[in-house]
């Protein structure tokens, strides 16, 4: 069973303060720590209990900058065998469709019965990469997927729907699956895994050896661009409840009090 | 003239919420561009449905066939695909649900139609089509503008646009044969389940304390239990503590797990996605505690306190045993 994971780095930005750049269509990129795809770390695990349970291989595929070494680093110390990072300035301003289009063409080169992708990037999220890589590759495929099932060419998938109800499928292999979080517990890294993954080698491809032209990709092979970005209008201004933690404590307790809740 | 299409979505014999929204929105831009507002309906035995439709639409596709019985991306592929190319619509509106999402992609390869998805809100300038979309979590807005093209296809976000109570349209229902001649094979219906849901019921609750992923640890709950047991209330959480095993599925609130509505919704620790906020929003009163102060999640809240929620925690539940005593 060869499987491939596409993977992407993205920013982590729960926590983090976000600056609009002076173009005023991205997010001031420095200083946030970048880190895999959370859907991703689910769909790379998923991969790798599939490789142990039934052999074969695991490749992980990243379209990015050369920082994204790290997170196929990471895929390789976490099981995967192979790792291919696509890198070209060509690339940059790709939407879904793009990155699809980049991943087809690569992929079908490669041999496979399953691809893994994440259901949604936690970037930007238009949750359509791996629908899109099926289409193109001609195959089925599966979205949000909370489990799977494989069993003689076929792949049975609990996908979840909404309020909790899951629904059964079955889909006929090769096939693409995008993967919801909590379809499994992703591992630890260990430290002997980092080591020798740090020797594996990272396959580097460009849009040349993709065999797509430049028209095909970046902006203008795009489905969708972004005109501008923006800090949301606030639809309804909480009151902060301010002082020292016991304080606020001390307030929270009050408005419960007054609600009739204590 | 042409029309905007609304592809209906319906389940275990109920047309979902998120049809009506999208009719309205349909209306409004069905006006503004001068189209027709077309509902599509596809399913087994639905004709039901497509009465009810009549209200919101100006005319409704009607397309039936065993093998629409269910959903299944790749037969509702093929027929959307030969009722698009027939009719040409301007717009084909779809749900950014656990439907749309894995049928809008590939409808839109097949058709080599721009497609933009989960979109909040939607409008023409001329001929072209812009979005507003959520980025990282709901943090930044983003106005995006699809290649121009004489037909377009978006999803849009739940909950998002009101169903305004207007005149019913009366519209006509036209039935139209299925294009469905063989057997979609590759994808099959299986059948619906709903896990067990474990835990308490968290909607009979009066008041509830959601958990994120600030807590950090799953060892790091007991004192929060601790403190929704002073309160006589329950314990609630965002997903990712459900995907990480800390609570039993039946603690999740959002949009793929449960709708709450108590009296007071105490949020500690979670950034607001609005997967999360669809299923607390209606909550009396809503605090929340978060260390970002830019937290989306003090949109919808009543109360904001930019803290960490370890300090919190423990001065609260002395204040209400205290209060209590
Ligand atoms: C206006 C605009 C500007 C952009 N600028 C840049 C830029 O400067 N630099 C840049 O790198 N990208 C850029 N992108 C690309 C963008 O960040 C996404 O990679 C692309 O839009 C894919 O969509 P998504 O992230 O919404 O993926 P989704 O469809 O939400 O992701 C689903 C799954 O697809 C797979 N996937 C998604 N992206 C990748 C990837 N890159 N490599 C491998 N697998 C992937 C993952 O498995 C992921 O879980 C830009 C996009 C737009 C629209
Ligand atoms: C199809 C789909 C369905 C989904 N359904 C749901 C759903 O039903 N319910 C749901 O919740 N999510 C759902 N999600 C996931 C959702 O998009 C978010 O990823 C999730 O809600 C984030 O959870 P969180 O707020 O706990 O974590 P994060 O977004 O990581 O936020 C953690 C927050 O904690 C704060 N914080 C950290 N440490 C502290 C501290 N010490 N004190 C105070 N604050 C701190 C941070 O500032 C941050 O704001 C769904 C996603 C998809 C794609």
């Amino acid at each position: 069973m060869d499987i491939i994971v596409c993977v992407k780095y993205v920013p982590e930005t729960a926590e983090a303060e976000i600056k609009i750049d002076s173009t005023g269509k991205a997010i001031e990129k420095t200083g946030l720590v970048f880190d895999i795809n959370e859907w991703d770390d689910y769909a790379l695990e998923e991969a790798v209990l599939l490789k142990e349970k039934l052999g074969g291989t695991v490749t992980a595929i990243t379209i990015g900058s050369e920082d994204s070494d790290a997170v196929l680093r990471k895929c390789l110390a976490r099981g995967a065998d192979d790792a291919i990072r696509l890198t070209d300035p060509q690339f940059e301003g790709s939407d879904g469709y793009a990155i699809a289009k980049i991943l087809s063409k690569v992929i079908k080169n490669l041999p496979f019965s399953l691809i893994l992708t994440g259901a949604q990037a936690s970037d930007d999220g238009y949750a359509t990469v791996g629908p899109i890589l099926a289409t193109l590759l001609g195959i089925p495929h599966a979205t949000m997927v909370k489990k799977i099932e494989l069993d003689d060419g076929v792949a049975k998938v609990n996908r979840e729907l909404e309020g909790g109800l899951e629904e059964i499928a079955e889909i006929t292999l090769p096939a693409v699956l995008a993967v919801q979080t909590g379809i499994n517990e992703p591992r630890y890294v260990s430290i002997m895994g980092t080591r020798k993954a740090m020797k594996k080698e990272i396959k580097i491809l460009g849009l040349a050896d993709v065999g797509l032209s430049e028209n095909e990709v970046g902006e203008t092979g795009s489905w969708i661009k972004t005109e501008k970005m923006y800090v949301p209008p606030v639809e309804k201004q909480a009151e902060f409840l301010n002082g020292s933690p016991e304080e606020i404590a001390a307030k929270i307790a009050e408005i419960l009090k007054t609600k009739g809740l204590i | 003239m042409t029309e905007i299409f609304v592809l209906t979505e319906h389940r275990q014999g109920q047309i979902r919420d998120i049809t009506f929204e999208m009719l309205s929105k349909g209306r409004e831009l069905a006006g503004k561009t001068n189209t027709e507002l077309t509902a599509v309906l596809l399913g087994k035995e639905v004709k039901n449905h497509a009465k009810t439709l009549q209200d919101y639409a100006k005319r409704v596709l009607l397309v039936e066939d065993t093998q629409l019985e269910n959903f299944n991306s790749d037969a509702y592929q093929k027929v959307l695909s030969s009722l698009i190319k027939e009719h040409k619509p301007l717009l084909t509106l779809m749900g950014h649900t656990s439907f749309g999402v894995e049928l809008a992609p590939s409808l839109a390869v097949s058709l080599d139609t721009p497609l933009a998805t989960d979109c909040i809100d939607l409008e023409f300038e001329g001929e072209t089509l812009t979005v507003i979309r959520q980025m990282y979590g709901g943090k930044v807005n983003v106005k995006a503008v699809l290649r121009k093209a004489e037909s377009y296809i978006v999803t849009v976000r739940q909950a998002t646009f009101p169903v305004e109570k207007e005149a019913p349209m009366n519209g006509e229902i036209v039935e139209v044969p299925s294009p469905l001649s063989e057997e979609i094979a590759k994808k099959r219906f299986v059948k619906y389940v709903l896990p067990p849901p474990g835990g308490v019921d968290i909607t009979a609750a009066e008041v509830l304390i959601g958990i994120g992923r600030g807590i950090k640890d799953g060892s790091n709950i007991p004192p929060v239990e601790e403190l929704a047991k002073t309160l006589g209330g329950a314990l609630a959480c965002s997903r990712p503590i459900v995907d990480k095993g800390w609570l039993p599925n039946g603690c999740q609130v959002g949009s793929s797990g449960k709708t709450v509505k108590p009296k007071f919704y105490l949020a500690l620790g979670i950034s607001g996605a609005f997967q999360h906020v669809l299923g607390m929003k209606s909550s009396d009163v809503i605090i929340a505690v978060n260390k970002d102060p830019k937290a989306p999640i003090f949109g919808v809240a009543d109360y904001a306190v930019v803290e960490d929620l370890f300090k919190i925690v423990p001065p609260l539940k002395s204040k209400i045993e205290e209060l209590k005593r």
